[in-house]
């Protein structure tokens, strides 16, 4: 995938810089032992209360000092309640959505930043799904702190969270159409309707382009 | 049925029943035809314009009498796509916009996203002590504003005038001191990535000091009107109940937190800015209620005070030091200056991009227009801001633009707790339990 310019800048006459530019996304490769600090211990004592880690993690990630757990998205749920149960992971502090277009078949990534307090540790947990078929099991059982986090990833992304207790939009109006976060999502771009009138898109408004 | 011809005050026939809108009108009409109908629920609407729920949060609460059975909240009123236009600037832009989401705290949305971005890049030991220690005193410069504006606006909405007028002239000249060092009052974009955007003016340390001894000494007016005054802790004593439990499993972090007794401050647990070189404490109380949550905030002012001392006393040593990263790749260009309209370029660095150095006007070209660019990878970095834990998750793909710029905001999160704090109690205890939680919308809705 590639993005191009900005506003719409299109051929010569633009020395900006942004014209011109290509965006293409990259990943990183996974990571192998040992992962340092007190990642191994993680994921010993991961793999030890979970019989099937090996086939549940995808791949670990170790990068700037982080550890992220690349999680199937069928095993996710037993994967959460065992790091809360037994490895102390008691926060689910956040969860954030990426779209990776140019990954087919796992563009949209959700990802999980778990804190434990006893241990006072970090990891993040990764779950890869496709455009097609973007369903991932909540963990609102698990951690309630993620009901809203989940309905913002919804809300952005488009991610639908099976089981959760009210998964509507949160931060857009309820009837909006399409997920504003998505890298194929314009920014403006979008017509403002207020009581019957209408207002041109942000990005249309300006006489120059 | 109705009768009404009224637009403010009409009642139509729903699934769920008869379903009565009131939002103005002819009350007596309305009262004779509710009072035709035997049922008691009542669903009320508080806000988004209601001036007691901090800004443009809607309370949707269920009613039986004056008892609450259910509250749910209703945010997105101020949601303003912060996080999508970040990806449509460069990196160092990006300050510009993360810093007006929690308007209270501008200083710490700029330092976790700055952090991020310097974790990306591999700079941050980098990074300059003195730059640091700046940035740990405008933190807690900046949580003193924003703990003023929580008790005075808490005190406010119970009906205490007075505690809301002192706040903000205490706050005021902490704005003073932000106007002084950054030219702005809010909204600063003052902590760039690699730095900050410029050195402390000359007469800055004398003005810090003195501006912290008078803290010091007006903070008592609020406690001697707040802490033991018998009206205020009958409002506040045991309401808006959350303990540890709740907390742990809600996500809940910040003061919240630590009125359950749970001594969980991430300046001390998990050290960033070099906060493991500052002596000070983290008040806690084990009460889980709104009267503790205040109490830890008033603690805390003196907390941060300590802080600064200690940061003043360290740029005395550190005088000359520069406050931008060496590396002239990735430094901000352009020198600013805090002139008599606010924060601007300085002349001399102009008259020398311009006329003496060709190198200096290329990178100063390329950096501004282009921006530098960032490893691929993601981070997340987290800070202790007044409200809790401030997360940023930052992805870059290698391109000059973030790819994606999450944030963690404490108070979107920690509003969560409303219905938790608020389910069985009475109408006016739910002023009291969100003033507690102390949630910014700005930052809510991003």
């Amino acid at each position: 995938m590639s993005e191009k310019g900005m506003f719409g800048i299109q051929g010569s006459g633009d020395t900006s810089g942004f014209g011109g530019l290509v965006n293409t996304t990259a990943t990183i490769g996974s990571t192998e032992r040992p992962f340092g600090g007190y990642f191994d211990q993680v994921a010993d004592d991961l793999e030890r209360a979970y019989p099937l880690f090996s086939d549940a993690i995808e791949k670990v990630v170790v990068d700037r000092g982080e550890l992220t757990l690349f999680v199937k998205r069928d095993r996710l749920f037993d994967v959460a309640k065992i790091l809360r149960d037994q490895l102390r992971f008691e926060m689910c502090i956040s969860v954030s959505g990426v779209h990776y277009p140019s990954e087919i078949g796992r563009e949209l990534h959700s990802v999980y930043s778990l804190l434990s307090i006893t241990r006072n540790q970090r990891i993040r947990l990764e779950v890869c799904v496709s455009e097609k078929d973007p369903h991932l099991p909540s963990l609102v059982e698990v951690w309630a702190g993620t009901n809203w986090h989940e309905r913002e990833t919804y809300d952005m992304f488009g991610i639908i969270f099976d089981n959760h207790p009210g998964l509507t939009r949160i931060l857009m109006p309820d009837d909006w159409s399409g997920f504003p976060q998505r890298k194929d999502y314009p920014l403006g771009g979008i017509e403002i309707e207020y009581k019957g009138a209408t207002i041109p898109a942000p990005s249309e408004r300006r006489s120059y382009k | 049925m109705s009768t009404f011809t009224d637009p403010y005050a009409s009642s139509q026939e729903t699934t769920e029943g008869r379903v009565y809108s009131v939002t103005g009108g002819d009350w007596d009409a309305l009262v004779t035809e509710i009072g035709a109908t035997k049922e008691e629920r009542v669903v009320l609407n508080m806000g988004p314009q209601h001036p007691s729920t901090h800004g443009v949060l809607r309370l949707i609460l269920e009613l039986e009498g004056e008892t609450i059975t259910e509250t749910r909240c209703g945010i997105g009123y101020l949601h303003t796509g912060i996080e999508k236009n970040t990806e449509f600037r460069n990196w160092t832009q990006g300050v510009t916009f993360v810093t007006r989401m929690d308007y209270l705290s501008p200083i710490f949305n700029e330092t976790a996203y700055c952090l991020g971005v310097e974790k990306l890049l591999g700079i941050t030991n980098d990074v300059t002590e003195r730059a640091t220690v700046i940035r740990v005193m405008m933190m807690e410069f900046n949580r003193i504003s924003s703990h003023m504006v929580a008790l005075g606006t808490g005190a406010l909405e119970l009906g205490a005038l007075s505690p809301m007028i002192f706040a903000f002239r205490e706050r005021e000249k902490v704005l003073d001191i932000f106007e002084l060092l950054s030219g702005l009052r809010m909204n600063m974009a003052y902590i760039r990535p690699g730095g900050l955007a410029q050195d402390l003016p000359d007469d800055a340390l004398s003005k810090i000091k003195a501006t912290v001894k008078d803290l010091r000494h007006s903070f008592k007016d609020n406690e001697k009107l707040l802490v033991g005054n018998s009206i205020f802790m009958k409002r506040t004593q045991g309401i808006g109940y959350l303990d540890l439990a709740g907390c742990t499993t809600l996500g809940i972090t910040g003061p919240v937190l630590r009125a359950t007794g749970l001594a969980w401050d991430l300046r001390k647990a998990q050290p960033y800015c070099g906060y493991e070189n500052y002596e000070f404490d983290i008040p806690t109380t084990d009460s889980c209620d709104v009267y503790g949550r205040f109490l830890i905030r008033m603690q805390e002012l003196e907390q941060s005070l300590r802080i600064i001392e200690q940061c003043v006393l360290k740029l005395e040593k550190l005088e000359g030091q520069p406050v931008m990263v060496a590396d002239k790749k990735i430094a901000w260009p352009s020198q600013l200056s805090v002139g008599a309209d606010g924060m601007g370029n300085s002349l001399n660095h102009i008259r020398e991009i311009m006329g003496e150095s060709m190198e200096a006007l290329i990178h100063h070209f390329k950096l501004v227009t282009e921006g530098f660019r960032v490893p691929a990878g993601q981070v997340y970095t987290a800070i202790e801001s007044p409200r809790g834990e401030l997360g940023a998750h930052l992805v870059s793909d290698g391109g000059t633009r973030p790819y994606r710029v999450h944030f963690r905001d404490p108070s979107f999160n920690n509003l969560q707790s409303t219905a938790a704090m608020c389910e069985g109690g009475q109408i006016s205890d739910v002023i009291a339990a969100v003033a507690s939680i102390d949630p910014v919308m700005g930052g809510v809705d991003r």
